[in-house]
């Protein structure tokens, strides 16, 4: 698999960082090279937030910022009417989205896959809070196949225990099963 | 203890350097947290209450008592480490002289962060480069391995009897601070065993409850000039110390860097990028790209700031048709940034060919792939007798 590049959309507190960051324990728990790291300037609950993450067989060099991401996972939907949204996406790129509905338009001409799943829903109902990244990590491994979802739960492990690792596990399993695949050629 | 044992994990480089101080085993740690470095001194609280680190930890109202924290306790023969930010680095300023001049072998970790003046909260390098000199040694980090490596091995320079003096491992804010890679943590063991060699040295001299001992002394005339003389010939001991060290962390570890410098691609190279940090990283796979358009580009890492690797320098740089430095930070009344001012005092050695200087990545700035491509396409040009711009502001279109 050559290099996946992955950009994450959500707001402060939302856990869209902690996805990053899990998605690349994930992908180095299948042997590859990862880099994951979010940019933002003052901590702050609410506020847009960008993260990053590459994951590849090569070593991974460039410490720069991604432009060309070949996935986009929107963790908060109101960011979907961000206009800068889908700048650089790849040819054939992917959207994951935290949404009740499947995307009405093809918002991208790049855009070839999208994943969609009550995230929201699905954390209210399995964590008691609307912390839906764990959710979307699922629906990631299901839309795309780069991911195991055994891998992805072994990797929530490096940052949960107890309780808490227990919820999350279902509720990845259940973005797994529940996301709903668009497709566009 | 799991921390303690051999392993690989997916960590931040603020994880790595708070890994590589616990495994150092430090006496005393000075804790007071500033972004982007607050999370070494959360991962040291979270090793020392789980009982894998077990120091002495001083939390203080601000950093310039960090600073004298860990200048007292290594004055009095402990093992001692902070770790601090831009605005917090410039604050322990004239505690830093102290320690210098008192010879004290502390590390510390500068997160690189703009300093004051225009609010940032953001990436640069300007904060290290403010505290030049004060009379520490100065390495700086291109990766979440190299923190981890270079922590360990600030320690083992530090403390060496030759050398006795402080130690400052840079690593860029965000950028690094927060990029989360694979890195292999030793176990406590091996770090043990390679700091050991600093236990065969003669014991530093140092305060002790009853005896009398001098220190800082009150330095008229001579008393101050010669201990300054000694102060300098120490930091020029340092760098081949450094290349040293290096090479036997390499025999230990299986990981070296080069030492003061590393040059990649650099042998048969016809132009040169040098720059520090984690634009390196980046710069490397711009250097593979634009090898394979048939443009011979090297690249000189800078690890070791200060003392500045004069010799190795010279040798890297001598031969090339044209040099490009890139700076992350500013020569405030000098026209340039300070990596390409200290470049330029080494002409005489290296020859008068052109030399081009990009200011980038200031305040979290992006140095991008087109960045770096457009700089070496321009040290291209200067080499074939173009006319070229001595200082570009990369992203202010120049």
């Amino acid at each position: 698999m050559s290099m996946k590049e992955l950009r994450f959309h959500g707001r402060g507190g939302q856990g869209a960082v902690l996805a990053a960051k899990m998605v690349a324990s994930a992908a180095a728990i299948e042997g590859k090279c990862v880099a994951s790291f979010p940019m933002y300037g003052f901590e702050r609950r609410g506020m847009p937030v960008i993260a990053f993450t590459r994951f590849d067989d090569e070593p991974i060099r460039e410490k720069s910022q991604i432009y060309t991401p070949d996935c986009l996972m929107v963790v908060d939907p109101t960011l979907l009417k961000l206009p800068s949204l889908f700048e650089g996406l790849k040819p054939g790129g992917v959207l994951i989205l935290n949404s009740p509905h499947p995307l009405p338009t093809r918002m991208s001409e790049n855009l070839a896959l999208v994943g969609s799943v009550n995230a929201t829903q699905i954390a209210v109902e399995e964590i008691g809070r609307d912390i839906p990244n764990t959710c979307l990590i699922g629906a990631l491994a299901a839309t795309t196949g780069w991911l195991k979802l055994e891998s992805v739960i072994k990797g929530l492990g490096e940052y949960l225990d107890g309780d808490i690792l227990r919820k999350n596990i279902r509720n990845a399993e259940r973005g797994y099963k529940e996301v709903e695949v668009q497709r566009w050629k | 203890m799991e921390a303690h044992k051999k392993q690989t994990k997916v960590i931040t480089g603020n994880g790595a350097a708070a890994y590589a101080a616990m495994l150092c085993r430090p006496d005393v740690v000075s804790l007071y947290p500033i972004t982007p470095q607050s999370e070494v001194i959360e991962q040291l609280e979270n090793f020392h209450a789980n009982g894998v680190l077990d120091a002495e930890m001083v939390t203080v109202e601000g950093e310039n008592s960090a600073q004298n924290v860990v200048c007292g306790a290594s004055m009095a023969g402990g093992r001692a480490f902070t770790a601090t930010s831009s605005y917090g680095l410039v604050f322990m300023y004239d505690a830093m002289f102290q320690t210098a001049g008192y010879r004290a072998p502390v590390v510390m970790v500068n997160v690189n962060r703009e300093p004051p003046g225009i609010h940032a909260v953001c990436s640069g390098q300007q904060d290290m480069i403010s505290v030049r000199d004060t009379g520490w040694i100065q390495v700086i980090a291109e990766n979440c391995q190299e923190i981890l490596d270079l922590v360990v091995m600030a320690f083992r320079l530090a403390e060496d009897h030759d050398i006795q003096l402080p130690v400052i491992v840079n690593y860029d804010g965000y950028y690094l601070s927060f990029l989360a890679e694979k890195v292999e943590i030793p176990g406590i063991d091996e770090v043990d065993k390679y700091l050991a060699v600093l236990k065969s040295q003669p014991e530093r001299m140092k305060l002790t409850p009853g005896k009398s001992l001098g220190c800082g002394s009150h330095g008229l005339g001579m008393g101050f000039v010669e201990l300054r003389h000694k102060h300098m010939a120490a930091l020029e001991r340092a760098k081949t110390k450094w290349d040293e060290i290096d090479a036997e962390f390499g025999q230990a570890f299986g990981r070296s860097y080069g030492g003061q410098i590393e040059e990649y691609r650099n042998d048969d190279a016809d132009i040169v990028l040098f720059t520090s940090g984690s634009a390196v990283g980046t710069a490397r796979a711009v250097v593979d790209a634009k090898r394979k358009e048939g443009i011979k580009v090297g690249l000189v890492k800078l690890r070791m700031f200060r003392p500045f690797p004069v010799e190795r320098l010279v040798k890297a740089l001598r031969g090339k048709k044209a040099i490009g430095v890139l700076d992350r930070s500013l020569g405030f009344g000098w026209g340039c940034g300070p990596l390409f001012m200290e470049t330029k005092a080494l002409a005489a050695e290296i020859g008068i060919v052109p030399m081009l200087n990009f200011i980038d990545g200031l305040a979290n700035m992006d140095i991008t792939i087109p960045h770096i491509e457009r700089m070496i396409d321009d040290i291209h040009h200067a080499s074939l007798g173009h006319p070229y711009k001595e200082v570009a502001w990369v992203t202010m279109g120049e």
